[in-house]
């Protein structure tokens, strides 16, 4: 035994010397391709899903063509590998994806012990309860005794668990593993409640039978800040990351969007100058072109227009900015400054 | 013979009692022989009258076949617009649009070559020669990048021609793997027999699920950084290892069934081993178990689906992207009905060419 953990020690160190001795080099071999290789979600509607005519759409698929575009001046010089939760931090520490764009929520455990390195947040979830009108419930708290659908196998489930106890309330799950299946089972009656990220919960109550029958409870019992994450170690590349997330937001705060961009270049404002590389160094600093920001906006856009394309009002899941407004309309949405 | 024949027309003028004969008869002594039955067919009517209009009603009458998804919602029957809108996705999956005659000209082409292929009288050399240029023409098709054609990545290999790409294969090279285990099976040669026994061992002990996972999860971290293997290849090889270790079990089944006298009255002609087995032992054990290899191959047909749980776009997977969005949330049974047509199709039809395979072999005497 004492000889096996030996070994593991042996084999991590090595596995770290591996890892540490590719610092700086994701760029290089990102540049090398041509093209960034994106992890993305296999089917969820409004962060990583393929529409009818095979392309992909949705908020983490943007945050990853604007990866490409601050890394080439060009967001189609990406390719996306759909991952399961499973396989996704895998596909990261392996190198078969240069980044993971897949609704993963940064926690500290995969920050640490995984061997990953998250970007900027680019989108605060919360998990949440979805519950028919007929219940009479108006809050989380009395719902003890209820039978809960839930997805297995992800941090949901645990999240519940923790809620129900942590409040002295008995619970029933119900658990079933396709999310269509599990939809159908909750608006046939066979649980009171169905738990899942808020996000998600807007998007099924939307294509409900009959959506006035149900309401999307006010508690928010988790924290989901949900990141793009890539390799530990190579901090040049998750700069990059970061800030092309960081910039979406900018943008946004800066008042530049993908139609305006052009005319903001002649902007005297000194902020909006340094950010769109008209007063250069930016990109140097990041060891990008000096239009990276620019290219970001000009072909994907900022936030809010990233948000509203996928998940806003308009969209089938109908979502509010909320906690993801910017920090000026009391979100969370903060930028540090460009310069 | 004139005087017979008017003896027997005679004889069939007197008719049985109309109760015994005719649609009448038939309906008596099969449904209503007895109390007992007579209720059970009554029930079993009842039931079906109860199930079969609604289900027809649900199926044709009330359904809509070429509506947005928001006229779906408002009717009752089933949507089969979710097939007719998404069709191109749904077999075609993520590969490019504009290239996706080029996936339909290679089925069409696997489909013409194993239509071809069917009747044993064109088996031959020729035919041999055919099937590595067709998968050669399949897979150039498939991937592009010479005469002139847009190369096309392997992750926008999706749907039917995916499905149809890891079961073919998979059938094909686990085939001769299984033989080649089952022989080495009842190898005299203690190292050949125990790397085969275990390796069988080894791989029926396991779910598929789990060599897939060991090939998408686990395998990735062993391999040096920077380098990795396609994921379709590393799906491609787990069904192939899994399928071939149930071939050889049946093979070896097969080959336990030929009597001693086969084997001593081929070595007693001076055949080396190969020649035994080539021209003996295996065109007959073969023979024998072509209903349980069938089985296997059907099943492992199937088992492609399984693909899904390391994200490659299969049939499966491309409908379960379609049920994904919002718009076409509800209507999960239309699309899994739809699927479910194809692979029974596919299923079908292995499962009686065997049948005929088996009546031309004449293994059933």
């Amino acid at each position: 035994m004492k000889g096996f953990k030996i070994g593991l020690g042996a084999l991590a160190i090595l596995l770290m010397a591996i890892s540490g001795g590719m610092a700086g080099e994701t760029l290089d071999a990102v540049r090398a391709k041509g093209f960034v290789q994106v992890g993305v979600n296999q089917g969820l509607f409004g962060f990583g899903m393929a529409d009818e005519n095979g392309t992909w759409r949705g908020l983490d698929v943007d945050t990853g063509r604007a990866i490409a575009a601050a890394v080439f001046g060009d967001a189609n010089k990406v390719k996306f590998t759909p991952l399961t939760a499973v396989q996704r931090f895998t596909a990261v520490q392996s190198g078969e994806v240069d980044v993971l764009c897949r609704n993963a929520t940064r926690t500290l455990s995969r920050d640490t012990a995984l061997g990953l390195d998250f970007g900027h947040v680019n989108y605060y979830d919360g998990q949440g309860f979805l519950i028919t009108r007929k219940l009479g419930v108006k809050s989380a708290k009395e719902l003890d005794g209820a039978t809960v659908c839930v997805l297995p196998g992800t941090t949901t489930e645990l999240n519940v668990a923790d809620f129900f106890r942590s409040n002295n309330m008995q619970w029933k799950p119900v658990v079933i593993e396709s999310t269509p299946e599990l939809n159908k089972a909750f608006f046939a009656g066979r649980c009171d409640c169905l738990t899942s990220d808020i996000s998600q919960l807007a998007g099924i109550r939307a294509v409900a039978p009959n959506p006035g029958e149900y309401m999307i409870l006010p508690e928010v019992i988790s924290k989901e800040p949900l990141s793009p994450a890539v390799r530990h170690g190579d901090s040049e590349w998750r700069d990059i990351v970061d800030y092309t997330v960081l910039a979406l937001i900018n943008a946004e705060e800066l008042g530049i969007n993908s139609k305006n961009v052009d005319q903001m270049l002649k902007s005297n404002d000194p902020k909006v100058q340094r950010f769109l590389g008209v007063t250069p160094g930016n990109g140097k600093a990041l060891g990008l072109d000096e239009k990276w920001a620019y290219n970001i906006v000009k072909q994907v856009g900022n936030y809010g227009e990233v948000f509203d394309r996928n998940v806003g009002p308009d969209t089938a899941l109908g979502l509010a900015r909320g906690l993801n407004a910017l920090w000026t309309d009391g979100g969370l949405m903060y930028s540090p400054p460009f310069k | 013979m004139e005087k017979e024949k008017s003896i027997l027309s005679d004889e069939s003028n007197i008719r049985p009692p109309a109760t015994q004969v005719g649609v009448l008869g038939w309906t008596k002594k099969n449904l209503f022989d007895g109390p007992w039955n007579t209720a059970l067919t009554l029930l079993i009517l009842f039931f079906l009258w109860k199930v079969i209009p609604p289900l027809i009603n649900w199926f044709f009458i009330e359904s809509r076949w070429a509506s947005t998804s928001a006229e779906c919602y408002a009717a009752d029957g089933a949507c089969w617009s979710i097939i007719t809108y998404n069709i191109r996705f749904i077999i075609f999956g993520l590969f490019p649009p504009h290239l996706q005659w080029r996936p339909l000209t290679a089925m069409l082409l696997l489909a013409g070559m194993l239509f071809y292929s069917r009747d044993r009288r064109h088996w031959g050399k020729g035919l041999g020669y055919a099937w590595a240029v067709a998968l050669f023409v399949m897979g150039l098709l498939m991937k592009g990048g010479l005469f002139g054609l847009a190369p096309v990545e392997s992750t926008q290999w999706s749907g039917l021609p995916l499905t149809l790409m890891l079961s073919v294969f998979g059938m094909v090279a686990a085939y001769p793997l299984g033989v080649m285990l089952a022989l080495g099976r009842r190898s005299r040669m203690p190292a050949i027999k125990s790397l085969s026994v275990v390796y069988i061992e080894m791989i029926r002990g396991v779910p598929l699920i789990s060599l897939l996972f060991m090939s998408s999860v686990m395998f990735p971290l062993f391999l040096p950084e920077g380098i990795t293997i396609n994921k379709i290849l590393r799906a491609q090889v787990a069904i192939i290892l899994f399928t071939a270790a149930y071939i050889a079990e049946v093979v070896r089944g097969g080959l336990q069934a030929i009597s001693r006298g086969q084997y001593e009255a081929a070595e007693s002609l001076g055949l080396n081993y190969y020649q035994q087995m080539r021209l003996i032992i295996l065109p007959q054990a073969l023979k024998i178990v072509i209903p349980p290899t069938v089985g296997i191959l059907i099943s492992a047909f199937k088992d492609t689906s399984l693909v899904v749980i390391i994200a490659l776009y299969d049939l499966l997977k491309t409908t379960q992207s379609v049920l994904s969005n919002p718009k076409w949330m509800g209507f999960s049974a239309e699309a899994y009905i739809f699927i479910a047509l194809i692979y029974f199709i596919c299923c079908y039809a292995m499962a009686s060419y065997s049948r005929r395979l088996e009546r031309e072999l004449g293994a059933n005497t």
